[in-house]
């Protein structure tokens, strides 16, 4: 559940950005996770509308905007989507992968008032 | 949960310290004020204001008595914000892109620490296991084999007792305990505290004892240099691919309590290739804390590691002319 500690994060980075540039509400938070970045999405809903209770971003609407994974084959030369960390290159079967793509956790946009 | 702003911090301890940002408790003389009492004035909010100045030497945190550090203005924010001055026709939605990584609070302590152990040409590992794994009692033995040559300090994370602790320092080297409470790792933010108070040498060997959990650790960084997962051989050689961020993360890997193979089914060389499909590159040492086997080779890697820390972080370079 180290969810709600990146909610918590979430939280700070928002009342930061409040009085950095100026806005007393946040209507929506958008963030990608990527699907190799340790986050259970759920559990990050949950734990965002709890910690964002009396904060700036209280009742926010949560979008989570979901990046495929991808990694380098260093047999094929090539980029490969993955689905998780285990996976064999698709199209070789080789483990010899390194992820490129996939561990993002970001907050992309804010939309305030 | 602190009830006001919503955040779990009230549930860390470092051991001995009382009413620190972050509620935590820190023995070093400082005033007893507890974090989250009826005056409790919110400072862990202003993240920034004094964790700029964390991890220099001087700065201590004197919480005391009146808070005297302009809690309150932070505070007033969040109970005017919300509850909104929402005055009529003012009101005008826009976007900001922001693009922050989610960790980046973590990860500027994390720089923070890892600028301190630069300084002091230290070494830092953070050992990661799953809770039983023998984490404490391979630190241990690695201790004994160490101390004589080399300067140590121990950093603790549980959520409760600080049993652990106690049990590195009758090895006679300074240890600290974290107790997260409810939380599940370690964070920079954390370490950072304890570093303070434990004040390692330079050129010594920083050990972090990190929450048993295989999960959640493996998201914080903590300025460590290397991150060293153990497993042991009762835990089955599917551990990798069920637990694939953890092991993705580690620098090196400890296969521990090898002494019990004669009685079980694990399969090493499963073990090992089931690791390298999550990390291709990691290296693998086969060790039991018990028996003593192959805890030279884990010797010796700590060694060099210690020494290739100091010479990254020698800055008096003569130019060659």
């Amino acid at each position: 559940m180290h969810e709600m500690s990146l909610c918590e994060s979430i939280r700070c980075t928002l009342e930061e950005q409040s009085r950095l540039q100026n806005f007393s509400r946040v209507a929506r938070v958008s963030l990608e996770v990527g699907p190799l970045s340790g986050v259970e999405v759920e559990a990050l809903r949950f734990g965002f509308d709890v910690v964002m209770r009396g904060s700036v971003a209280d009742g926010a609407k949560l979008e989570i905007i979901e990046c495929p994974a991808e990694a380098w084959c260093l047999q094929c030369a090539q980029i490969v989507a993955i689905a998780a960390r285990f996976d064999a290159c698709g199209v070789c079967g080789s483990y010899q992968l390194q992820v490129t793509a996939g561990e993002e956790l970001r907050i992309k946009e804010l939309e305030v008032e | 949960m602190c009830t006001v702003c919503g955040c779990s911090d009230g549930n860390v301890k470092i051991e001995g310290r009382a009413g620190e940002a972050k509620g935590a408790d820190i023995d070093a003389g400082a005033p007893q004020q507890g974090g989250h009492g009826p005056g409790h004035s919110h400072h862990h909010h202003d993240h920034s204001h004094h964790h700029h100045n964390h991890h220099g030497h001087g700065h201590h945190h004197d919480h005391g008595g009146g808070h005297d550090h302009g809690a309150g203005v932070d505070h007033h924010h969040y109970g005017a914000g919300a509850a909104g001055v929402s005055v009529a026709g003012v009101s005008q939605t826009r976007l900001i892109q922001i693009e922050q990584d989610i960790l980046a609070k973590n990860n500027a302590y994390a720089a923070a620490n890892r600028a301190v152990f630069a300084e002091r040409g230290m070494l830092a590992l953070n050992l990661l296991s799953s809770p039983g794994s023998g984490k404490t009692a391979l630190l241990v033995e690695t201790i004994k084999r160490l101390k004589d040559r080399f300067a140590i300090a121990v950093i603790e994370g549980d959520q409760q007792t600080s049993a652990d602790a106690a049990r590195i320092r009758e090895t006679g080297v300074p240890a600290i305990q974290i107790n997260t409470g409810k939380g599940c790792h370690l964070d920079g933010h954390m370490v950072g505290h304890a570093l303070e108070d434990l004040s390692p040498a330079p050129g010594s060997i920083l050990f972090i004892e990190n929450v048993g959990n295989l999960v959640c650790p493996a998201a914080f960084d903590l300025g460590e240099a290397y991150k060293v997962v153990i497993l042991s051989v009762t835990e089955g050689e599917d551990k990798p691919l069920k637990y694939p961020d953890m092991f993705a993360a580690a620098d090196l890997i400890l296969v521990n309590k090898i002494d019990l193979l004669p009685h079980l089914d694990f399969d090493i060389a499963q073990a090992v290739g089931n690791m390298r499909k999550v990390n291709p590159a990691v290296k693998v040492l086969e060790v039991s804390a018990r028996s003593g086997a192959g805890l030279e080779r884990w010797i010796a890697w700590i060694e060099a590691a210690l020494a290739l820390e100091k010479v990254s972080n020698e800055t008096t370079v003569t130019p060659a002319i």
